[in-house]
């Protein structure tokens, strides 16, 4: 047992030794221990450096607020940096370092920043480093030149590069109540609320739930408080309706009553329990909340503050009694107000020497003086400390009178040998979440602290969190929100009875004790009271202006100790009450919350994927795959041997010599289905549809409302009231949102029910001069000669004794058909084609080589229908109908859309028998130096056997003018250029001789 | 008001830095100016420093509700580029990009622009082409672009996730090396200061609650602090256009706002040394000099003028980052916040004289203000000083909707939630 | 954010998809008053206060509501069916967890 450990007290268990490093050194702990309350009981004073001047820090508190002692957290590869070691749980074999200096905690070069001292003021880097006009160093390059030093002497821990291999998981609850907080107003909150028969959460960020209840010394009902607590929370883990969450922060106040917090469920642990993730996200949707999240204490603001053993009153205090560690042999306490009267008692009597408290106020209760003289502690009335000393530890302080009118220091400084400060500035009540919650916090001057807002959404307050700093009024106000919030009548039952140790709630209103030195508001980004003076006088006045210019409050802390005296310290500046300055508004997250942790179930997994029915197939074939937004389609099926060009060029050129077949899988269907569904699809295609016989499909063409070209696709109509609507893969979903819009906003008398059916249907095409012959050799219960499915015509049959539905229209511009059927057995109908089409030379091919075939006929795709053409652009005008409005008709003819200047479909060939890349450009005049005046850019290119030429579709500035025409690709990206001939789209048999047969 | 520099900087350290000046007035309003810039944002106060410095017109005021920069030039994600698709965007964010490349010299203030490029992920072939047709577009205009390898792009960002067995695997990307990041505090900042410098009024806390009229005639604004008269009134207010707008009795606009969040994480030693943007959703990061890992998502998507964001996108933006960057489960956000954003019917801004006379009209940012705050003030001071257009902001009229002359980069039509 | 269907009563905000401004009066499907047309196509209301505005239950039953939201506070002040053709959403729900 380490000289700082007491040999009794706390919750930690002494006969349970863990052993853990911290930058390699090997330490041993107790269970129950905090890596910082461990690191404490052996002795250590360091535990990090700045951010700025990499000045040695030591721990400040002993909760979340931390600003100094963080740590990076080793589990093998996987690196977790930036926790403060005041939340790590110590487990046998954590591994922690250090962060933030080199070579070493103790010697640490960064240090040397601080010579640069007020050089290195608040924002000095906007007013140099602005780079000359001219020369090497002109324009941003003296700047980054220097930035790039500044990157890295920055920043604080390291991420790591290894995946981490975690779980995590996450949680939808509800219930009626949840309570932030488990300090004694959390504790009364839930009970009163579960005794209601309420559906209670009650959630606590550490790992023990009590709060202050577990160091306070107090008595409630007779019993040491912690024991109190104790029960109470035996009590709950009895009830059902009540769900315990330790280890829990709530760190999130969204609409509707949604909270998000985050359950640490095995950060504390060696190995994690089979099957349990790392962290939880839980999504809680609450009727009312609690808020129960108690108050921080604040550190005053005077010279050398940040040495290591200068550290929060209340931290010391409860070091000694939930821990068992001394923060010190000889503590000084130094305060503007009662609580830490009650933190001196509690030190003595953990065995510490308590050489004196300081205090600015010279009117110091009769109650103050007695708890000091029970303390044995000299008692400074109207002092100030002035001064710190010592280098990595506290050996001493000076201190001084103190005026606490003016602020004035007189008199002779007087040095104090200790090693310990501990140090007391009033309490803030944690107000994160209420003020996340939609409002802004009231500022109260006896209190000296913002107090929670009004409420913008179902929550209630209770305890310290409304500046009610005493236990009794904890215990008091938490029963009444409890009942209050479960919907129950007040309570005249007696309350717990509470003892504790008088006090004022109300501090002296002194933030900062001015004396020459560097006082520290912001410990870890080192901003000093200097520096918001500074920002004062070059008129950063306003809260976030300070913020923003000399970085208060933007550290991994979040300003939870520093934004308050910062406030204050410009508010004198300024002359001006604090509540003028402003306060900032809290936003999530309330501590800072690992990514992992969000993406939940999603790490590793980030959408789904979407396969057709005949995926396996493809893969056992040889097919090489790729992503069309979520689908997997075939791209190839390739020959050993073969590229990318040669295996689709093979594909196309057997599909139009013999017969090819594709899964048409991914292709959107919608079932339209109704009286008036003829009328609604004439109302939204551009042709007409009621016109079409049963039995037949036609293709068709829709705008957006602006009348710009939206999707294409073949409807069939299957009955007088029913069609199956095919859309592009992509704009399936689109497409179908945009119909159900139609039909419940705008057009609510039409009766029609649209319905997404694509993964209903399995799809293939099969096309070619001999698909007739295949389809005639498999097909059953129906003739598929020209007179029994004629272009257009739809007929119903078997193949391999399954259903299917075929239609004969084409794609390919190949006498071709799709044949449908239900997705569970497209694979099955799938291999009857395929056996079929054997002694027809049939071959499959994939995307490549349908895009190929497509160029050449010049049909259009997303490529070309991408948000920003017109029916016109692409020479679909045919289509409008002149006999009846359809949606976009109104808009399609504005100056706009049908300027000459617009860009239009057009065929290109390549004049230099070169390929093309999708997505050059092409200009009148080449100039592959200084590449300029684009009139258009390449949408889709190939090798096309049947031109025997690379040929491309593109879209070009009045292009149809263009036709028969010269001009060049123009491809600086990959520098390729050369001439090009204008065509029309329609590369290949334009009249559809071979589709029509 | 002294110059900056290393030397400034020297001087007023040895005399502990007690001489700085404030830096800029607050200067109580006046009667009447010349001009009035409703906005104290990043386009209001380069409207007002280049209508001073560019053509003279000194007498001007900058009102401000709030405090200086508290609109969306201090809560962005604080990406400079110029890689757009259509010519009219490119011509007009290049513009903007040569301003960046010397405004700290110009302003005589660090806004620590660092051309850092901007990469965008391509993860299928599709979506290559499109990077490659917009990167051809970029360099037929001038504009630096180049297509990146996989290789390349794992030498430049190494903790990305660039295996075959991503979901969404990186095929390659289109890299805007000139592209990067300012500091977006410090833009406010210097040009506040250089407006100032040059005799602009810059009045902060100063609510506009209402318009002065002569006839249609535009002829003043009644605020917090009083009436105050200009021959020239002109709007940056970005979020808050829709509400101004109705001040002045037009109630319509095609404009919604809604909310973007941007999130910001524990400081880091350098990993991500570049702009990154994911292709198969909608995510972009980049990294602070103080070390945080600065990133955001997909708007809200519906109407909202809260700043406040919503879950389920910080659980999507969180879920792509990983998709991303796999070894970044365990660093953790540290800040979030939610900016309004004047979303526009085709993407693309407004910079207009009118629409009432008198009136002069800079909106529509969606999310791409920041990066267009030079050339945004620079044309609107030239489009305000001389009652029309320079042909940079030619296009961005507020009638070309309704003329079918929309400039839609992202092609998805009226529905703003989508650009 | 939590949005009540009228059907499937209250669900999250993820569920559901944003369809904008439910003040828009689409002309009739013949009329060929163009500032008509782009006034609905193109013009926002775009109110910091209640708005009423369209949302798919896209997630659930996929039925389009009217739903009245205070854009400031993102409080829902009303949902209903939208195939009613009512204008505004006439009955008040509560958003209940």
């Amino acid at each position: 047992m380490s000289s700082r450990r007491t040999d009794t007290g706390g919750r930690i268990d002494r006969l349970r030794t863990i052993r853990f490093t911290f930058d390699g050194a090997p330490y041993t702990g107790h269970a129950g221990d905090t890596l910082a309350s461990a690191l404490l009981a052996n002795g250590v004073t360091l535990f990090g450096r700045s951010f700025k001047y990499h000045r040695p820090r030591g721990l400040l508190a002993a909760g979340i607020e931390e600003p100094n002692a963080l740590v990076t957290v080793l589990r093998g590869d996987v690196r977790e940096p930036n926790i403060p070691a005041t939340m790590v749980e110590i487990y046998d074999g954590l591994v922690a370092v250090s962060q933030n200096r080199s070579p070493s905690l103790a010697w640490d070069i960064g240090a040397l920043n601080q010579l640069g001292g007020k050089i290195l003021s608040a924002g000095f880097y906007y007013k140099t480093f602005m780079g000359p006009v001219i020369g090497p160093l002109k324009g941003t390059r003296l700047w980054m030149f220097c930035e790039h030093f500044i990157r890295r002497a920055a920043g604080l821990g390291k991420a790591g590069a290894a995946p981490d291999t975690s779980r995590y998981e996450r949680m939808n609850a509800f219930c009626d109540v949840l309570v932030v907080g488990s300090g004694p107003a959390g504790l009364m909150a839930a009970k009163a609320a579960a005794d209601q028969g309420a559906r209670v959460i009650l959630a606590e960020l550490e790992a023990h739930f009590g709060g202050s209840a577990n160091w306070s010394g107090e008595t409630i009902d007779g019993a040491p408080a912690a024991e109190w607590a104790g029960r109470i929370v035996g009590q709950l883990e009895g009830n059902d309706n009540v769900r315990l969450l330790p280890r829990t922060t709530v760190w999130g106040y969204y609409d509707g009553n949604t909270l998000a917090a985050l359950e640490r469920v095995t950060d504390h642990k060696e190995v994690p329990a089979k099957g349990e993730p790392r962290q939880r996200y839980w999504a809680i949707r609450a009727r009312t909340v609690v808020l129960a999240t108690g108050s921080f204490e604040r550190p005053l603001v005077f010279p050398g503050n940040d040495r290591p053993g200068v550290m929060l009153a209340h931290a010391a205090e409860r070091y000694a009694q939930e821990y068992g560690v001394l923060p010190g042999a000889r503590i000084a306490l130094f305060t503007n107000n009662d609580s830490a009267y009650r933190s001196a008692v509690a030190l003595k009597k953990a065995g510490a020497a308590v050489v004196a408290i300081i205090d600015v106020r010279s009117d110091v209760s009769n109650e103050m003086r007695r708890l000091a003289s029970e303390a044995e502690a000299e008692l400074l009335a109207g002092h100030a400390v002035v001064a710190t000393e010592g280098g990595k530890a506290l050996t001493g302080l000076k201190v001084q009178r103190f005026d606490l009118t003016g602020g004035a220091l007189s008199g002779d400084e007087r040095s104090i040998h200790a090693d310990c400060l501990a140090v007391s500035g009033g309490w803030s009540p944690t107000i994160h979440l209420a003020s996340q919650a939609g409002a802004k916090a009231e500022w109260n001057p006896a209190r000296q602290a913002f107090l929670p807002p009004q409420a913008t959404q179902r929550w209630i307050g209770a305890g310290a969190f409304t500046g009610s700093f005493s236990t009794a009024e904890a215990v008091a106000e938490g029963r009444t929100a409890g009942l209050a919030a479960a919907g129950g009548a007040a309570s005249s039952a007696p309350l717990p009875v509470v003892e504790a140790a008088p006090g004022d709630p109300d501090p002296a209103p002194v933030f900062e004790i001015k004396a020459k030195g560097k006082s520290f508001v912001d410990f870890q980004h080192d901003v000093t009271a200097e520096d918001v003076r500074l920002a004062h006088r070059e008129g950063f006045v306003s809260v976030e202006h300070l913020k923003r210019y000399t970085t208060l409050g933007m550290a991994t802390d979040q300003g939870k100790s520093s934004n308050v005296p910062g406030l204050a310290i410009m508010a004198e500046a300024l002359g001006k009450p604090i509540p003028e300055v402003g306060t900032t508004r809290f936003r999530p997250p309330y501590t800072a919350v690992s990514i992992g942790s969000l993406a939940a179930e999603r790490f590793g997994d980030l959408k789904p994927e979407r396969l057709t029915p005949m995926h396996d197939w493809h893969i056992d074939n040889g097919a090489t795959m790729y992503s069309a937004g979520l689908w997997y389609r075939p791209m190839i099926y390739g020959l050993a041997g073969e590229t990318v060009e040669q295996a689709y060029v093979r594909e196309a050129r057997a599909t139009r010599e013999s017969a090819g077949i594709v899964d048409v899988s991914t292709l959107g269907k919608i079932a339209v289905q109704g009286p008036d569904a003829a009328e609604f699809l004439d109302r939204v295609y551009t042709n007409m549809f009621s016109t079409l016989a049963v039995g037949k499909a036609r293709y068709g063409l829709m705008l957006r409302e602006d009348g710009l070209a939206f999707d294409d696709g073949t409807t069939w109509r299957l009955g007088e009231q029913e069609f199956l609507m095919t859309t592009t893969t992509a704009n399936a979903g689109k497409v179908m949102q945009h119909l159900e819009y139609f039909l419940d906003v705008i057009w609510p008398e039409l009766k029609v029910t649209v319905t997404s059916v694509t993964d209903e249907w399995a799809g293939a095409a099969i096309g070619g001069p001999k698909a007739r012959a295949i389809l005639a050799a498999c097909v059953t219960g129906t003739a598929v000669d020209n007179a029994a499915l004629p272009f257009m015509g739809i007929v119903r049959g078997e193949i391999a004794g399954v259903p299917v539905m075929i239609c004969r229209l084409s794609f390919s511009g190949e006498m071709a058909f799709e044949v449908y059927s239900g997705a569970g057995y497209g694979t099955r109908v799938w291999e009857a084609l395929i056996e079929a089409g054997k002694p027809f030379d049939l071959v499959t091919y994939g995307l490549e080589a349908l895009g190929t075939m497509r160029i050449e006929k010049g049909h259009v795709t997303g490529a070309e229908i991408d948000g920003r053409t017109t029916a016109r652009d692409l020479h679909l005008d045919w289509m409008l109908s002149k006999k009846k409005p359809f949606i976009g008709s109104a808009m399609m003819d504005r100056e706009g859309l049908i300027s000459p200047e617009r860009l239009q479909l057009v065929g290109l060939i390549s004049l230099d028998n070169r390929p093309f890349n999708g997505g050059a450009h092409i200009v009148e005049e080449l100039d592959e130096d200084n590449p300029h005046d684009s009139i258009g850019h390449i949408t889709a290119c190939c090798y096309s056997p049947a031109l025997g030429k690379y040929i491309a579709l593109a879209l070009v500035k009045d292009g149809k003018a263009r036709h028969g025409t010269r001009a060049f690709v123009s491809d600086p990206l990959r520098s390729r250029f050369g001439p090009i001939e204008i065509v029309s789209n329609h590369f290949y048999d334009p009249d559809g001789s071979r589709m029509h047969g | 008001m002294a110059e900056y520099s290393v030397f400034s900087l020297l001087k007023n350290a040895l005399t502990g830095n007690k001489d700085w000046k404030p830096a800029w007035r607050k200067p109580d309003p006046k009667a009447s100016y010349d001009v009035i810039v409703i906005g104290g944002g990043g386009h209001g106060l380069s409207t007002a420093y280049y209508l001073a410095k560019e053509h003279g017109i000194t007498n001007v005021a900058v009102l401000e509700k709030g405090w200086l920069g508290s609109g969306n030039v201090g809560r962005n994600t604080t990406a400079v580029r110029s890689n757009y698709l259509l010519p009219q965007n490119t011509r007009f964010y290049e513009h903007s990009m040569k301003m960046w490349e010397n405004l700290s010299h110009d302003l005589n203030y660090n806004v620590m622009f660092s051309q850092r490029g901007c990469l965008n992920l391509a993860h299928t072939p599709a979506q290559l082409d499109d990077y490659a047709r917009r990167g051809n577009a970029m360099r037929h205009l001038g504009v630096d672009a180049e297509l990146m390898s996989v290789d390349r792009i794992k030498r430049l960002v190494p903790a990305l996730d660039v295996s075959g067995s991503a979901r969404f695997p990186v095929l390659g990307g289109l890299m805007q090396p000139r592209a990067g990041t300012a500091r977006h505090d410090a833009v406010a900042w210097g040009y506040a200061r250089g407006a100032d410098r040059r005799g602009v009024d810059i009045i902060e806390n100063c609510e506009v609650t209402g318009f002065l009229r002569d006839g249609d005639k535009v002829i003043g604004v009644t605020t917090t602090r009083g009436e105050i008269r200009a021959r020239k009134v002109a709007l940056a207010v970005a979020g808050s256009t829709g509400s101004v707008m109705r001040l002045a009795g037009i109630s319509h606009m095609p404009i919604e706002s809604h909310v973007l969040q941007a999130f910001v994480s524990e400081s880091l030693k350098p990993i991500v040394d570049t702009v990154l943007t994911f292709g198969m959703g909608h995510f972009y990061i980049s990294q602070s000099d103080k070390g945080g890992l600065v990133y955001g998502g997909d708007l809200d998507g519906y109407n909202s003028y809260a700043q406040r964001g919503s879950l389920p996108i910080v659980d999507e933006v969180m879920s792509e980052m990983l998709a991303l960057f796999p070894g970044l489960a365990r660093v953790r956000m540290l800040r979030s916040w939610g900016g309004l954003c004047d979303m526009t019917m085709d993407g693309s801004p407004i910079i207009t004289t009118g629409p009432l006379p008198g009136m002069y009209l800079n909106c529509g940012w969606c999310y791409g203000g920041f990066k267009a705050t030079p050339a945004s003030g620079w044309c609107f001071a030239w489009t305000i000083a001389k009652d029309e257009p320079h042909e940079f902001n030619a296009p961005f009229t507020l009638d070309r909707f309704y003329r079918g002359l929309i400039i839609d980069d992202k092609g998805q039509g009226a529905t703003p939630r989508l650009h | 954010m939590l949005i009540t269907c009228p059907y499937c009563g209250p669900r999250d905000v993820i569920e559901f998809t944003y369809q904008g401004d439910g003040n828009r009066e689409r002309p009739q499907p013949a009329s060929q008053d163009l500032d008509a047309w782009n006034a609905y196509v193109y013009d926002r209301l775009n109110p910091a206060g209640d708005h009423h505005e369209i949302w798919q239950h896209s997630g659930g039953c996929r039925a389009h509501l009217r739903v009245v939201r205070n854009t400031l506070t993102h409080e829902i002040l009303g949902t209903a069916f939208a195939r009613g053709g009512h204008k505004s959403a006439s009955h008040r729900t509560e958003g209940k967890p």
